[in-house]
């Protein structure tokens, strides 16, 4: 897909927004990571240390690794005639465990919330058109059409394989309504070499990589052609080919595997990155919290993205965390952030191609805060009209909804047309229920498949208690199920 | 001529083969000559020392795993050295072999790691292959199943087995279970390692038996190593095996010495070590409890019993050929463990064995464990939760007449 790079001085200055501006020798692409810099004082970074060597984006970065080790601390003072932009005076800068700090005789608390929240990037508004001077990679008729198509399968798949839960036909499914431009968008910016650690509200990633209808639906009916051979409940799907790990329930737990997922591509030396999902649930785990700070000692190529969707089952974000939102966690960590409308799949795929560009040039995560809404109950064990207001729903589904909102830029280019809307959502809707059907009738695994996997090769415990089912099944064939082979 | 024996699956495990293997492996890994003090006491039903010895019979029991290498001439084939040195050389030989190979854990990098297993591994195979990680025990372990899932082979290290209680959810939602419910698209080489049991005064929180709460999890193996050959070769095998391991050492084994073959060995995983046979009765163990075990044979052996000493050596899951074939000799049989009473390996040893071998037994199984109790800080305390060699020269007095 063609991609053509605006380039556009509004670009800078758009950017300039929330961070420093770093001079640049020459500017080669708009994907140049130096625009996005943070802010750096003299040759300290953030943290006080002095690396010695900036980070180079022009090329292979050095891994930093090294560097550190056995550094003693530089005790001593140096006379330094230091003006400190907060006024007052200091000439003295001291060294403790971390680097330099300077001093400052005036006792201030940085404050736990701030005047201004930290804005959002977006770049179409409501009505689908692009905003004045908003900055953004291009997107080609076919790439924005095949992420629109996209979009529209996900809402359709989610719609009926929703309702074939509720009508008993599959035990349990979750939706990801309200959420589709950023399981496609963010997918669209990824190459199929980048590694995908999903949450579970996230089956558009797979959808851009080419798992089709009928994958979906053989595992959500847990039958023998499922990659998990039936292991799993619905929407716990897991694909190697396309580098898309197995969905586990627990959450956050993916946010450390990804640094490790990613150590294993820097240590390749591999032109990819690792991609991770949670929601803003996932950041109160104390796995989020240890896993990005791994990740920014590390210096793991990992672009982290939290879909804020504003609710954890029951609990809305005000009662999830008292920061301003996830996005403001990054500098904690020491990890660049960007904090992203989350409906505007523009946006979403922007900051998502510049964030991978980052995390693989410099060898360093980068955390994206999607602001986006749960539209649907969090799973079909939900009923989310208890615990809020049926019209913010709606507002969401209708006036908010992120599919509508990219038709309408769609639309305006000319792409696209009522008659092809129809065409493809019937088309979708068809190849699914006839996915369904076959994924229906289709035999479960094999009984032996209970024991296999557990470990490489079968253990005699487990042949012993195979052994056992067997014998029970032979004695009582009435009780066992038709459509598991035994 | 190499000795290479490599780690097969567990139902190769209980062919007869097997068998003959493990007595040809066995022939290389001498007793341990401990310094033999003629003293021993009775345990009365009270609890007290009935001793008529010298007070050195106090210090025999805290020194029941001091140990000396065979002091034979130096025509001895093979090469002396510590557990916490075998580890290394172990896990040194695999990361030369296979680039995939990597440790990671707490001060594992320059520092060498707390027991020294590290030392000069990162100089050698650098930062990233031998990485130090920040304090977060469920975080790293949850990196290496990622790194594992994306094909690497990293080694945990878990500074003290305890610690470890907090990967848990990483430890069995994640690496036990992934390559089942992933179909077996994904696998999950890593090894977790780290010492455990019981140690010399290091309190409750540092002394605790990890096997009993990892046991039941699904997918994962467990294995204990005694002996500086067990070690290096347990290692090996866990390193080149495609399921997680979990490898349990002890804190106070580390400086064990003894002369290890210079060839190349790998020790299958679900095997057992038969480390003393006999006739009398059959007694289980495992790590540290081995040598109380083989300090009260001789005592045993000097009252004229012939007890058959097993190192079970795999936790999960058991070599119940080798313990199924002992017990169908002797007819007796005595667990001896550092796990608490309940729930440890000793309660489900005991299970296993009533199951399977109900028919060959004389008398009902007997498991001597540590109470259930956090471990105490005060020496004596600490010493009498742990099973002492005296308790089990009368466990076997009891159970053989």
């Amino acid at each position: 897909m063609a991609i053509w790079l605006r380039r556009s001085r509004s670009l800078a200055h758009y950017l300039k927004a929330e961070i420093g501006f770093w001079k640049v020798p020459n500017q080669r692409s708009f994907l140049n990571p130096c625009f996005f810099n943070p802010e750096k004082s003299s040759s300290t970074t953030l943290t006080g240390e002095n690396y010695g060597n900036p980070p180079s984006f022009l090329g292979n970065s050095p891994t930093l690794f090294g560097s550190r080790r056995f550094e003693s601390i530089k005790s001593g003072r140096e006379e330094l005639d230091l003006e400190d932009e907060n006024g007052g005076h200091q000439n003295q800068a001291m060294d403790f465990p971390g680097g330099r700090i300077s001093f400052t005789s005036e006792m201030k608390f940085i404050s736990e919330s701030p005047r201004e929240r930290i804005p959002c990037y977006r770049v179409l508004d409501d009505d689908g058109l692009p905003i004045m001077h908003s900055s953004f990679v291009e997107v080609s008729k076919e790439a924005a059409l095949k992420m629109f198509s996209n979009m529209v399968t996900l809402e359709t798949m989610d719609t009926i394989l929703y309702e074939a839960q509720r009508q008993g036909r599959i035990s349990f499914y979750l939706t990801s309504i309200g959420e589709e431009a950023i399981n496609i968008a963010t997918a669209a910016a990824l190459t199929p070499h980048d590694v995908v650690l999903p949450q579970y509200r996230e089956p558009g990633v797979l959808l851009w990589r080419g798992f089709t209808l009928q994958e979906f639906s053989n595992q959500c009916f847990g039958n023998k052609a499922d990659y998990g051979k039936g292991r799993q409940m619905p929407i716990h799907y897991g694909s190697n080919k396309h580098n898309y790990f197995t969905v586990s329930s627990t959450i956050a737990t993916q946010i450390p595997q990804a640094v490790g997922a990613a150590y294993s591509l820097k240590m390749d030396k591999k032109d990819a990155c690792v991609v991770t999902y949670f929601g803003d649930g996932g950041t109160s785990e104390g796995d989020f919290h240890a896993g990005l700070n791994f990740a920014a000692v590390m210096e793991a190529p990992v672009v982290y993205i939290c879909r804020n969707n504003g609710w954890a089952i029951s609990t809305p974000v005000s009662q999830q965390f008292r920061s301003d939102g996830v996005v403001v966690k990054g500098k904690a960590y020491g990890i660049r952030s960007i904090r992203v409308d989350g409906n505007d799949a523009l946006a979403v795929y922007s900051a998502t191609l510049a964030a991978r560009e980052m995390a693989i040039t410099e060898q360093k995560p980068i955390l994206i805060e999607m602001l986006t809404y749960r539209v649907g109950h969090h799973s079909t064990s939900d009923d989310s009209t208890k615990y809020r207001p049926v019209d913010e729903i709606e507002h969401w589904k209708t006036a908010r909804n992120p599919i509508s909102r990219f038709r309408k830029w769609v639309d305006k280019n000319g792409w696209w047309s009522d008659k092809d809307e129809s065409e493809l959502r019937a088309n979708v809707r068809k190849q699914l229920l006839q996915a369904i059907q076959v994924a229906e009738k289709a035999e479960k695994p094999p009984i032996s498949n209970l024991f296999t996997d557990v470990y490489e090769s079968l253990p005699s415990n487990l042949c012993e208690q195979e052994e056992l089912l067997r014998e029970s099944i032979k004695r009582h064939p009435q009780d066992y199920p038709s459509d598991v082979p035994v | 001529m190499t000795v290479v024996f490599l780690g097969i699956g567990a139902t190769a495990a209980l062919t007869s083969a097997n068998s003959f293997d493990s007595k040809k492996l066995h022939i290389s890994s001498r007793r341990l000559v401990s310094e033999t003090k003629s003293t021993f006491f009775v345990v009365r039903s009270d609890g007290r020392l009935n001793s008529g010895s010298n007070r050195r019979a106090q210090i025999l029991i805290t020194n029941a795993v001091a140990t000396k290498a065979d002091s034979s001439p130096a025509t001895k084939p093979g090469h002396e050295l510590l557990l916490f040195e075998a580890l290394r050389e172990g896990l040194e030989e695999e990361m030369e072999r296979d680039a995939r190979v990597c440790v990671m854990g707490e001060d594992v990098g320059h520092y060498g790691g707390s027991y020294k297993v590290t030392k000069d591994l990162a100089n050698k195979y650098g930062d990233l292959r031998v990485l130090d990680t920040p304090i977060a025990e469920n975080s790293f372990t949850g990196m290496a199943i990622g790194a594992a899932m994306t094909g690497l082979r990293p080694i945990i290290e878990g500074m003290n087995m305890g610690f470890l209680l907090l990967a848990f959810n990483q430890i069995s939602n994640n690496c036990g279970m992934l390559h089942y419910t992933s179909g077996g698209q994904f696998t999950i080489p890593v090894v977790i390692r780290g010492p455990g049991g019981v140690g010399r005064q290091l309190g409750a929180e540092h002394s605790q038996r990890l096997e009993s709460y990892f046991q039941s999890i699904p997918g994962i193996q467990m294995v204990a190593c005694s002996t500086p050959y067990n070690a290096k070769g347990l290692m090996k095998a866990a390193i080149r095996s495609e399921n997680p391991v979990i490898l349990f050492e002890h804190v106070l084994l580390y400086n064990l010495k003894e002369r290890i073959p210079d060839e190349e060995y790998v020790l299958n995983l679900e095997e057992a070590e038969m480390v003393r046979p006999g006739e009398h009765i059959t007694i289980l163990t495992y790590s540290r409890m081995r040598y109380h075990v083989m300090q009260a044979a001789k005592t045993l052996v000097n009252k004229g019993y012939d007890p058959e000493v097993i190192d079970i050596r795999s936790l999960k899951p058991f070599d119940l050929h080798t313990i199924g074939n002992s017990v169908k000799k002797t007819h007796r049989v005595l667990i001896v463990e550092e796990c608490m009473r309940t729930g440890g390996i000793g309660a489900s040893l005991t299970a296993a064995i009533n199951e399977n071998f109900h028919d060959y037994l004389d008398a009902p199984v007997v498991c001597l464990s540590s109470q259930d109790v956090p471990t105490p800080y005060a020496g004596t305390l600490e010493e009498w939760t742990v099973v002492q060699p005296a308790q089990i020269v009368t466990a076997v007095e009891q159970l053989c007449h």
